[in-house]
């Protein structure tokens, strides 16, 4: 176990592509980082450089005390799991499992205590003695955890480990993957394109764009103070609505409607806002945001409507009973708004916030 | 040509391998599913395999069949008639201490030319695999020797041995060694295996090299982080996953230095002096074809035959276990 401190690491490609820029980010020792952003965002890039997979071209990346830019993959002390598991297809579960240990040359009474150890903290002790083609892939991806924690590791990679994997199975291999990752407690990171996966597994959760990170926090402070508007779009789910307005002094101007905004106003002029779904709420009064339904999206215990406010898209979460209309009047709480700036998509802090909650969003890279 | 009659084997193993047996199979699965829809007279099917059992049989088959039958006589040089002479064309052959050697060099050739053309390949292939500029005009340049047309490639290496202008010969002599192919036993010998081998060894490259390319790389990938040595994740973990391919290879390559480098052979030893290496192929031809032994040559092709069906009935049964199919 060890605390991970990558600094200003970055990655040209040969021909002078830039994957990752000047990334910094301190693992603490047993933390769970999740990477997530879109394809390309070179999250998975970032993970194989920690690895020893791809060379680091600038910056530093250390684990534990050591500096291992120039350490081989094998002498990293990490484990990792990989998408399409990468289990050995000719050895039996046992021999896979056993693999990197026999290398390291670990003693045979050793070998067998930590494989048995981990098959029946992974339930496949019965299939010890099978091919990997033998076995489901669910069944696999046991394997390749169980291959990772044998090693007692210092860091444990994952890289996409459920995305080949049914919707149902995915949801119970990540309550899985949490609950041993608590309680082995070895420092973790996970990447995945899957914001629902990444919020639910994080302890901090690094959202990545273009190659830079676009903000470091926990799941609720990215969700609740997204530092961008990249960020706002990206996590959470149905998206956050952002529509362009214009801060009127203490008021908002979306489209046709006013919105008045009790000292709220973090400056004027054009401005990006961002709405919650589920923050939005239908009122029977006039001076709302008037809402025209395009259609709905049952969910079951949720239904989403989405429409029009002026001529900007918006998509607005009710209950399951809450009934619509083709028009509506919108309301909001106006210390729920997100204010970013138009050009730049940064978040504006409100005022009455600003205050409050300064440690919540880390400074942007 | 008498070396033909041993043809069955390599056809019959390729198939088990896959080569050809699709090609075989699927008429049949078609004419099975045909059958119950359009087929009213079950003789239609034979009919339309008839064609290929025809070539068969013409070919492979009869050819044999003759063999055995006229292993069994003694042939007029002429054509004139033939004596029945039971096993002696046998024991005439298998006591003959010519016979012998020759079967002796036949199996150091063999197993030289097969051992040397598989690690040779196996090594250009590794070594291509990891090449990543410039990649496909080395693999290009690797593969073109197998482009060339088989007699120009072996006149080609048969010129580097020549006596007179051969930048080998020439090479070698400022070590001492005055190569005499096709006077000495030996130096015939030592030319004639880097010919068979050089020449095998594009095709050995590229099946390895594809081999290699359907190695997962993640698999590669979670190999370097269990295992420091490269050279032990090679025999570990990428060998086993070529095993299908090098199996494949060895059988192709046993018939290969058995059979297809009679070529190489007769370019090589032909209008020569006598007491040059020859395989056992290359001695049924010329005593049944130059000597006019039909029953002799024709009882050496039944041995040989033999020997190949032993041969791959063993490869099936001791190595092919031993081989991980995806």
């Amino acid at each position: 176990m060890a605390a991970i401190d990558i600094s200003s690491v970055g990655k040209i490609y040969n021909g002078g592509v830039r994957a990752v820029s000047d990334i910094n980010l301190d693992i603490k020792d047993g933390e769970f980082i999740v990477l997530v952003g879109p394809s390309g965002c070179g999250k998975s890039t970032l993970l194989r450089m920690v690895a020893g997979l791809e060379a680091i071209s600038e910056g530093t990346v250390k684990i534990g005390d050591r500096v291992v830019n120039e350490v081989e993959p094998a002498d990293r002390d990490i484990a990792m799991v990989f998408q399409n598991y990468a289990l050995y297809p000719h050895m039996t579960v046992r021999q896979n499992l056993e693999y990197g240990l026999k290398n390291r040359k670990t003693p045979r009474e050793e070998i067998d205590a930590r494989v048995n150890e981990a098959a029946r903290m992974l339930e496949i002790t019965q299939y010890l003695d099978r091919k990997p083609r033998a076995l489901s892939g669910g069944q696999r991806q046991r394997v390749a955890m169980g291959r990772a924690i044998v090693r007692k590791p210092a860091a444990f990679l994952f890289d996409e480990p459920l995305s080949n994997l049914d919707a149902k199975l995915r949801v119970s291999m990540r309550g899985e993957i949490k609950r041993l990752q608590r309680r082995l407690g070895t420092t973790s990171i996970y990447v995945t394109h899957d914001q629902l996966e990444a919020m639910t597994l994080a302890d901090r959760l690094v959202v990545l764009n273009g190659g830079q990170i676009e903000q470091v926090g926990s799941p609720l402070d990215v969700y609740h103070t997204p530092a961008s508007t990249f960020v706002a779009g990206f996590i959470g789910s149905p998206a956050m609505n952002l529509v362009k307005a214009e801060l009127q002094g203490d008021k908002l101007a979306i489209g046709p409607s006013l919105i008045s905004l009790n000292g709220y106003a973090p400056t004027s002029g054009a401005v990006t806002v961002g709405l919650r779904a589920e923050d939005l709420r239908t009122t029977s009064a006039s001076d709302g945001m008037p809402f025209t339904v395009e259609y709905v999206e049952e969910l079951g215990s949720q239904r989403l409507a989405h429409g029009l406010v002026g001529d900007q898209a918006l998509t607005i979460a009710l209950s399951g009973e809450a009934e619509i209309t083709d028009r509506m009047q919108l309301t909001i709480d106006p210390s729920k708004l997100h204010f970013f700036d138009a050009g730049t998509g940064k978040r504006l802090e409100a005022r009455a916030l600003a205050k409050a909650a300064p440690t919540l969003a880390e400074p942007v890279a | 040509m008498a070396y033909t009659t041993s043809q069955p084997q390599p056809g019959g193993f390729l198939s088990r391998l896959g080569f050809g047996a699709g090609a075989r199979k699927k008429p049949a699965v078609a004419a099975e599913e045909m059958k119950r829809v359009q087929f009213t007279s079950p003789v239609l099917p034979y009919l339309f395999l008839f064609p290929q059992l025809a070539v068969i049989f013409i070919f492979f088959y009869w050819p044999s069949v003759q063999a055995v039958s006229s292993s069994f006589y003694l042939e007029d040089p002429f054509g004139f008639g033939s004596t029945f002479v039971g096993l002696s064309n046998y024991t005439d052959v298998l006591f003959s201490a010519e016979y012998q050697s020759i079967a002796l060099f036949t199996a150091v050739f063999t197993v030289l030319v097969t051992f040397l053309s598989l690690s040779i390949g196996l090594l250009l292939a590794v070594k291509a695999d990891r090449v990543i500029r410039g990649a496909s005009t080395y693999k290009t340049l690797l593969i073109a020797v197998y482009a060339i047309a088989a007699p120009v490639s072996g006149l080609i290496g048969m010129m580097i041995f020549d006596q007179h202008v051969g930048p080998f010969v020439k090479m070698m002599s400022y070590f001492g060694w005055h190569m005499q192919v096709g006077l000495n036993y030996y130096d015939t010998a030592f030319a004639m295996t880097v010919v068979a081998v050089w020449k095998q060894i594009p095709y050995n490259f590229i099946f390895f090299l594809s081999g290699l390319q359907n190695v997962p790389v993640s698999v590669r990938e979670a190999a370097m982080i269990d295992c420091r040595s490269g050279l032990r994740r090679f025999w570990t973990v990428v060998l086993p996953l070529l095993a299908p391919t090098a199996f494949f290879l060895l059988t192709i390559n046993v018939t290969y230095a058995l059979f297809d480098t009679f070529g190489i052979i007769d370019v090589m030893v032909k209008d020569k002096p006598a007491n040059n290496p020859v395989t056992l192929v290359y001695k049924v031809y010329a005593d049944g074809f130059r000597g006019n032994d039909i029953g002799g040559s024709s009882a050496q092709s039944v041995i040989l035959m033999i020997v190949v069906f032993v041969l791959t009935i063993f490869q099936f049964r001791f190595m092919e276990r031993r081989v991980h199919y995806n």
